[in-house]
């Protein structure tokens, strides 16, 4: 007993430790991307209580004294990355009974242990847009996630956007979705049936409007309709996966006819349809994989897609689609796209602030500026560059991933053990102790 | 065949044998037999390569096409593929990796299924890759035959390199199905299969033996007539002379092992393909003097491979085993991978520069038995070269030209 309280007395400072968040902290002496604005040779980043304070080249900026200095002399320092469709979580959407399931939630079938969490962590993501997948029209409402430490429920790391919303609405068409009765047959019935269940939403938008606020004329509770009506209101954007020129076409059409606000998932035939694209001012987030084909609607998958969106004016983001492409690579898709003729700055901007845009999450996240999340990555080199490694990734102030860290180490590089499910709380970087 | 058309034939092939009169030069050449060369031409005549050294030493001869890169290297070898079976478009008609009808069926030969024009050939051909290790994919217990082949894209006869390479096998989960009344269910029952139609292979062997030995009455001569022909006994007897090795497509490190057990009773040679755990057994693998193709650095880890490292190909050479790095089979998106960049990723997590490169030049080459034809730039071996603008390794470089026997075959930016 006496021990016991002996052994508490040691481990409990005399002062209660600074959350972690709270603790100021400078990153100095690295080359310093901050999306927003041009890159900074010799820079300092430093961050207060789980924001960002300062951004600037080194001389100008400067270092307060009670800041924990990281002097990072050679590395990168750049604004955490934003992976805008992954399936990372075990995440699971809309069963095999309806086409069309807008009442499904992807928060509800995540698991918080999953170690690709931590390996999206170790990639150097730190906002990640979780979806259900495509194999419906419509498999579900997605959700955006901040890929916090320390946390035991999903809901600690759910980002809410600027309109409210927690996630957006996962749609697709092409032939992912094309499958036996109830679901369609073909490319004009898929967008017949999403027509209809917008029409419905439509209706039941009206109805509710028509009650203006009468409980006893208020249509019954429908929760899938609640959620489209968010679609129809331009609350929650659709994220659409579609692959063929065509498909990307019926998309832009669709949004047109109700209205909603739409990113474009994928677009494999981006470089052919990129002028429309631009024309009808939808983002398009795209992925780099290592060969086209697969299957018939990706058979012209160009690399140029970036570069061709570009060109046109078109956001482009990218993602990982994880497990399509692991999460621990989607640094590489800038070095592909710039391979294929896009230019760096805008390579560099799809794997940050276009990817917060398309969540509406600017305001918080995507770049290295004051005010913003302190979610930034540190980089052995160049982003673009095969050697480069993530050494360490932090979320609001907090260090999340650090490759020098055995157990991080594992995540980075696979192994033994490296996806099994873990304990959320699995970073030992120094802070967490009090946590246990 | 009439005298013109003959006449023209002969001309064809005269304009094949012309056409390969080709000098590389390059600020950088990796020739993978010795250090890099500084500003170094290679030569190639006949197909083959005539010299190999520094600008200085080398003079080009009048009439060869010259083409200058930053970067030459050997043309690539993917050390284990399924392109050219298994199709880009990923539908019934182009999709010949896998027989299901049978779990054994080595008799199924990769030079019947390979599609020389299939667009994944052309597609790795643009980032550097001239030969290909490529057949019968996993999936089945023993699935077929592999061939080595040119990624050259014109026919298999005039591209196959060795038609007969290796008998394709798959062990563990990969090897299971789950059809009611069909084998195997389980591993064990999987390793009985094998061990079965092995042992099945030996009797054969030996009456196909007996008959070559003189019979000195009607009892013996009966004794040794010749068995019934058999495709698929012929192929395992290949295996169990040694004259192809089993190509074991495995994860688990304790179906690793269990294919080691296996070697030792049929004493065949043996290469593990895919490999996910085998950090874990390395001793053992070492000890048993295997080589293995180890799966794509960023092949996926679920299911079988979850515990697979991208310092797999690292830590294996580090402990002396024989590796090589490989494109292997995807059954969706992407339906290939390139080696090149697997290889760049291993040189990230481990093996320097000239190691990964070498696990897809040399190295593999070694691996496969063709070394004396391809693998490294050295005088009397095949003019196969591929040409970068800057690191090959580097996402943002590009594959400017690839050379097969002295055919430029690529001149396309990729």
């Amino acid at each position: 007993m006496r021990r016991l309280a002996l052994l508490a007395v040691l481990l409990w400072p005399s002062a209660p430790p600074l959350g972690a968040q709270d603790e100021p902290h400078a990153f100095v002496g690295a080359r310093v991307i901050p999306v927003a604005g041009p890159e900074i040779p010799d820079g300092v980043v430093v961050t207060r209580g789980g924001k960002i304070v300062a951004v600037g080249p080194a001389g100008s900026t400067p270092v307060p004294a009670d800041a924990v200095r990281h002097d990072l002399a050679g590395k990168v320092v750049m604004p955490g990355l934003v992976d805008t469709h992954s399936h990372i979580g075990d995440v699971e959407g809309a069963d095999a009974s309806a086409p069309l399931q807008p009442d499904v939630r992807a928060i509800d079938s995540l698991n918080i242990r999953s170690a690709r969490l931590q390996k999206a962590q170790a990639g150097g993501i730190t906002t990640v847009n979780v979806m259900p997948g495509s194999g419906h029209l419509l498999s579900g409402q997605t959700v955006y996630l901040k890929l916090r430490d320390g946390k035991t429920s999903i809901e600690d790391l759910v980002l809410t956007d600027a309109n409210g919303m927690t996630g957006g609405m996962k749609m697709a068409n092409g032939t992912n979705s094309r499958r036996k009765p109830p679901f369609p047959g073909t490319r004009a019935k898929s967008a017949a049936l999403v027509r209809e269940q917008l029409v419905k939403a439509q209706e039941y938008r009206q109805k509710v409007k028509d009650a203006s606020g009468d409980p006893k004329k208020m249509p019954a509770r429908d929760l899938g309709m609640e959620a489209l009506v968010e679609v129809l209101e331009g609350k929650r954007v659709v994220h659409h996966h579609t692959h063929r020129h065509d498909d990307i076409l019926t998309v832009l059409r669709l949004a047109r006819e109700f209205g909603f606000r739409v990113v474009l998932h994928h677009v494999s035939d981006a470089w052919m349809v990129a002028d429309q694209i631009a024309a009808a001012k939808v983002p398009s987030s795209i992925i780099f994989v290592d060969s086209p084909g697969g299957k018939l609607e990706t058979m012209d998958l160009s690399w140029k897609n970036g570069f061709a969106l570009e060109k046109a004016g078109a956001a482009v983001g990218f993602h990982t689609d994880d497990p399509i492409t692991d999460s621990r690579l989607l640094l590489r898709s800038a070095g592909l796209a710039v391979r294929a003729g896009m230019s760096r700055d805008k390579a560099l901007y799809a794997l940050t602030l276009a990817g917060a845009k398309m969540l509406s999450l600017e305001a918080r996240v995507g770049s290295l500026e004051p005010g913003k999340d302190a979610d930034l990555v540190v980089l052995s080199g160049d982003p673009l560059s095969y050697k480069t490694h993530v050494l360490e990734t932090w979320v609001e102030g907090r260090k999340v991933f650090d490759r020098s860290d055995a157990k991080d180490y594992l995540y980075a590089t696979g192994g033994y053990g490296a996806s099994h499910d873990q304990a959320p709380f699995a970073h030992l970087d120094g802070d967490d102790e009090e946590e246990r | 065949m009439s005298p013109k058309v003959a006449s023209a034939c002969g001309l064809l092939l005269l304009a094949r044998v012309a056409s390969a009169q080709v000098a590389v030069r390059g600020d950088v050449v990796h020739t993978m037999a010795g250090a890099a060369l500084r500003d170094g031409v290679v030569l190639v005549k006949g197909g083959k390569i005539e010299a190999v050294g520094p600008a200085a030493t080398v003079t080009i001869p009048a009439g060869y096409r010259t083409l200058r890169a930053k970067v030459v290297t050997p043309g690539l070898v993917d050390a284990r593929s399924t392109v050219g079976l298994s199709g880009y478009l990923n539908q019934p008609q182009d999709q010949d990796q896998l027989e299901t009808s049978a779990a054994v069926q080595p008799e199924l030969r990769a030079i019947d299924a390979y599609n020389p024009t299939d667009r994944l050939v052309g597609w790795v051909r643009g980032f550097g890759v001239t030969t290909l290790h490529t057949g019968h994919g996993p999936g089945a217990l023993v699935s077929g035959q592999t061939m080595v082949v040119k990624a050259r894209g014109r026919d298999v006869e005039a591209d196959t390199v060795v038609p007969f390479a290796m008998v394709a096998a798959t062990l563990g989960e990969g090897a299971r199905t789950r059809e009611e009344g069909k084998s195997p269910g389980t591993r064990a029952k999987a390793i009985a299969l094998l061990r079965g139609e092995l042992i099945k292979a030996q009797e054969y062997a030996r009456k196909v033996e007996a008959t070559s030995q003189p019979a000195s009455d009607a009892k013996e001569k009966e004794k040794t007539k010749d068995p019934e022909r058999s495709l698929k006994l012929e192929a395992l007897v290949g295996v169990l002379k040694g004259e192809v090795p089993l190509l074991v497509t495995v994860h688990r490190a304790h179906d690793i092992l269990t294919v080691l057990r296996l070697r030792d009773e049929f004493k065949f040679k043996l290469v593990l393909d895919g490999a996910a755990e085998a950090y874990l057994v390395k001793d053992q693998i070492h000890k048993a003097g295997v080589a293995v193709i180890v799966h794509p650095t960023m092949w996926r880890s679920l299911g079988e491979t979850e515990n697979l490292s991208m310092q797999t190909a690292s830590v294996l050479r580090k402990a002396g085993i024989p590796v090589a790095l490989e494109s292997g089979f995807e059954g969706y998106v992407p339906k290939t991978r390139v080696v090149l960049f697997e290889a760049a990723l291993a040189s990230a997590n481990g093996l320097s520069f000239d190691e990964a490169l070498a696990t897809i030049t040399i190295d593999a080459a070694r691996l496969l038995g063709i070394d004396r034809r391809v693998g490294s730039l050295e005088v009397g071996k095949d003019g196969d070269l591929a040409l970068y603008d800057g690191d090959p390794f580097e996402y943002t470089s590009h594959c400017v030209g690839t050379v097969i026997q002295g055919d430029v075959v690529s001149e396309a930016v990729n």
